[in-house]
């Protein structure tokens, strides 16, 4: 982001109050803290403008592919996430074949959909790849696609057959992939012509900054890279001198995302784990199985979770087995890594429970109960409101951290408390001990 | 890893493009470096990282991460899935560990959850035991207690007595208690596992304490406590970056290897639960969730990583010596 005085040099100086502040010096001083538009002056020149645009992109493009149902890429601007967090996950891509039944594959894609913690995990992309080396027969499979998939799709075709299918596609943005030293021209002529992002390949660092370079004066500016990492060796480090390159350096050939291609089964999934942590915007599978999909989807999410922001489960009543009318009852604070734990630990003994959480606004159980977020009147509206004490007559368990509110929460909830444990962990031999509901 | 082109795709070459740029040079001079701390017979060494994890352009230290598969004594609250991969070798913990051994573990990891008053295992039986597993395996052992404190001060201080001429890994001292086992180290010249729970800070105490103490760095493992994905990777992932990046920018108190316990995916539900088919084959899929949480863990800054899956631990030895900074 460039500085107030950097600001006011591109500024005409006048200071007209057009823009609604009394001198250009206060606009830019706006400017810098991101709180007015460079549009907002109506007499900056469009090379000023375009030279403030240019300055204050983040160090990496984003770029937008589909339309309606969108999938961002890059956009990013630190090296590791407890700077800032990382802003557009990895979208994972599964191919679809011009030679295989497209209706069959698409509805074996649209099933790798799972539901965690309250967020759904689903294929963001397919890509669709022309086998048949036929014009006709890969624009009717792109055109099939297109009405059966909603979400954005890659083309992954060569320069001579691509021409039919993207000229069909093209309103819906798809990404091509790929443009390379060989077919170059023609790849980026049809990127302009249909404003379709283009991925560059190239496994030499230094071709492939040439190519992002070319491009770029060729007219193309929602480029994807695409560094031809073969192992996740060269996946850590090319992804790393990229981004590096990119955001210490501003090394303008390197601010794009970044993106692998790689097939399928293990060593496919463990590259593009490596890629979900280290700065890849899209993998694009073979194929994908259920139980690499699921681990994979949950790395991603962990890895862009905002690291600013404690992560936090909704308030509210969560069964845990099949708990019944006489089951117990435990509460415990939102944070999410309490939430986890605690319900990992029931889980773990096999017991069912009804397990409340109570808003603490992302605090854990000791600290919210020192900020006053976790006190006795508190949890037993919660207890009240989630109607957890008409579904079971079970005693009420409390965590042992906060031992204190047993006696306040037992008048007010006019039921058995009982103190429960201090750690989590102990919690299967606590359950197991526990006399079994009445 | 084949770029996709259809076959029959004819490719026509175009004009000439041999323009290649000057990438600039990204690698960091970091003032800092990880300390080193041997192992077993003095054959085994972990830490010497002077650059980040996994880059070979800025790390000279050619050391791959070291895995540690889980042993235990007792196998009341170990997984039954767990146990179903060993072929029943998991019921004698000697036989196990050389099992490990084959698989290629670089060290074992001792559970010793029969010491529990409950199971009634005695501290001659333990130390027997470590000096048991120590002997078939060759290999350096970490030796965990039951978990109730009182019992464990008691059963570190015996094996150290008593288990001679080996160079142990004693775990683990927390906030809660350091001194018991840190005699204990000293006496013996064990190591031991620092423990702390999710934050830059506490590690940095912990090391701090243990040293006040008079335990020598070179002795120290810290572990920062490794959470599971989907159960906090992010936390974990972010603090273990934040220890490296502190240590190489010269903050000694942090220069002390890492040691990261993967074990934890499996108390994750979506890893073990098999009630749903949906989620995929529960073997597979368990050995991902523990396999990536320890990529996470390498990619983060951990020197050892202790596994329980042999078929996790077989992935991960093998992306860890891929990704060595050879």
């Amino acid at each position: 982001m460039p500085t107030a005085i950097e600001f006011f040099k591109l500024l005409p100086k006048t200071n007209c109050k057009d823009c609604g502040q009394p001198t250009c010096l206060a606009f830019a001083m706006l400017l810098a803290n991101q709180k007015a538009k460079i549009d907002d002056c109506p007499h900056i020149s469009k090379d000023s403008k375009d030279a403030l645009e240019e300055s204050s992109a983040p160090p990496i493009r984003t770029v937008v592919l589909g339309k309606g149902s969108e999938v961002r890429m890059g956009g990013e601007t630190v090296l590791h996430r407890h700077e800032r967090g990382f802003i557009n996950p990895t979208a994972y891509a599964v191919t679809v074949s011009d030679k295989e039944n497209i209706r069959n594959r698409i509805e074996t894609i649209k099933k790798l959909r799972f539901e965690r913690v309250g967020m759904v995990f689903e294929t963001d992309m397919v890509s669709v790849r022309c086998d048949s080396g036929d014009p006709k027969v890969f624009r009717d499979a792109v055109v099939l696609v297109m009405e059966l998939w909603e979400k954005p799709f890659a083309l992954e075709c060569c320069a001579s057959v691509l021409e039919s299918a993207l000229s069909a596609a093209s309103s819906r943005r798809p990404l091509i992939y790929h443009a390379n030293t060989e077919n170059f021209d023609d790849m980026v002529a049809l990127s302009k012509k249909y404003s379709c992002p283009l991925v560059l390949r190239d496994p030499n660092m230094g071709s492939l900054a040439g190519l992002a370079d070319k491009a770029k004066a060729m007219g193309v500016d929602d480029i994807v890279l695409d560094t031809g990492a073969a192992n996740l060796k060269e996946c850590v480090e090319k992804h790393t001198i990229a981004r590096r390159a990119a955001i210490k350096k501003r090394f303008k050939q390197f601010g794009y995302p970044l993106m692998n291609r790689v097939g399928s089964g293990e060593y496919a999934v463990a590259i593009a784990a490596v890629s979900t942590m280290k700065y890849g915007s899209l993998v694009i599978f073979d194929d994908l199985k259920s139980y690499e999909a699921l681990p994979l989807f949950t790395l991603r999410q962990n890895i862009y979770t905002d690291p600013q922001v404690p992560i936090q489960v909704k308030q509210g009543l969560y069964p845990i087995g099949e708990p019944n009318e006489h089951s117990p009852i435990f509460f415990t604070a939102n944070f999410s890594l309490t939430y986890f734990t605690v319900r990992a630990d029931i889980e773990k003994s096999k017991i069912p429970v009804w397990l409340q959480i109570v808003d603490t606004e992302g605090l854990s159980v000791l600290t919210a109960y020192s900020a006053g977020k976790f006190n006795p009147e508190h949890v037993a509206k919660a207890l009240n409101d989630s109607g957890v004490l008409s579904k079971s007559d079970g005693i009420v368990v409390i965590p042992g951290l906060v031992a204190r509110m047993s006696s306040k929460l037992r008048e007010l909830l006019d039921r058995e408390v009982i103190i429960g444990t201090t750690e989590s962990r102990d919690i299967p031999k606590f359950l197991k001990n526990l006399k079994p509901p009445r | 890893m084949d770029g996709g082109e259809g076959a029959s795709c004819a490719e026509h070459a175009s004009a000439d493009m041999s323009d290649t740029m000057k990438i600039p040079d990204v690698s960091e001079k970091y003032p800092g470096k990880i300390g080193e701390i041997v192992l077993g017979k003095g054959d085994y060494i972990a830490g010497g990282s002077d650059g980040m994890p996994l880059l070979s352009f800025e790390n000279t230290c050619k050391r791959r991460m070291m895995i540690a598969g889980e042993v235990v004594d007792d196998l009341t609250d170990y997984p039954e899935l767990a146990a179903s991969m060993f072929n029943g070798r998991q019921k004698d913990p000697v036989e196990w560990s050389l099992m490990w051994k084959s698989i290629g573990a670089d060290m074992i990891c001792l559970r010793l959850k029969g010491t529990d008053p409950d199971k009634g295992k005695t501290t001659e039986y333990a130390s027997e035991l470590v000096e048991r597993i120590a002997d078939a395996t060759q290999l350096p052992v970490i030796v965990y207690g039951c978990g109730i404190p009182e019992v464990d001060d008691n059963l570190m201080k015996e094996i150290s007595n008593s288990v001679k001429n080996r160079r142990l890994v004693l775990a683990k001292a927390d906030e809660e208690g350091h001194k018991t086992i840190s005699s204990a180290a000293i006496a013996g010249k064990h190591a031991l596992i620092a423990f702390s729970n999710l934050d830059l800070n506490l590690a940095k105490q912990m090391n701090i304490v243990l040293t006040d103490f008079g335990v020598q760095r070179s002795d120290i493992l810290m572990d920062p406590l490794m959470a599971p994905l989907g159960m906090g990777l992010d936390y974990s992932y972010s603090v273990n970056e934040r220890i490296r990046l502190a240590a190489l920018s010269g903050d000694k108190m942090l220069q002390i290897p890492m040691i990261c316990d993967a074990t934890g995916a499996w108390d994750v539900g979506d890893a073990v639960n098999d009630d749903d088919a949906d989620l995929g084959d529960v073997v597979n899929r368990v050995t991902w969730w523990e396999t990536m949480t320890a990529m996470a863990a390498m990619a983060s800054g951990a020197d050892i990583v202790i596994m329980r899956g042999p078929g996790a631990a077989d992935m991960i030895l093998g992306y860890a010596d891929e990704l060595r900074c050879d």
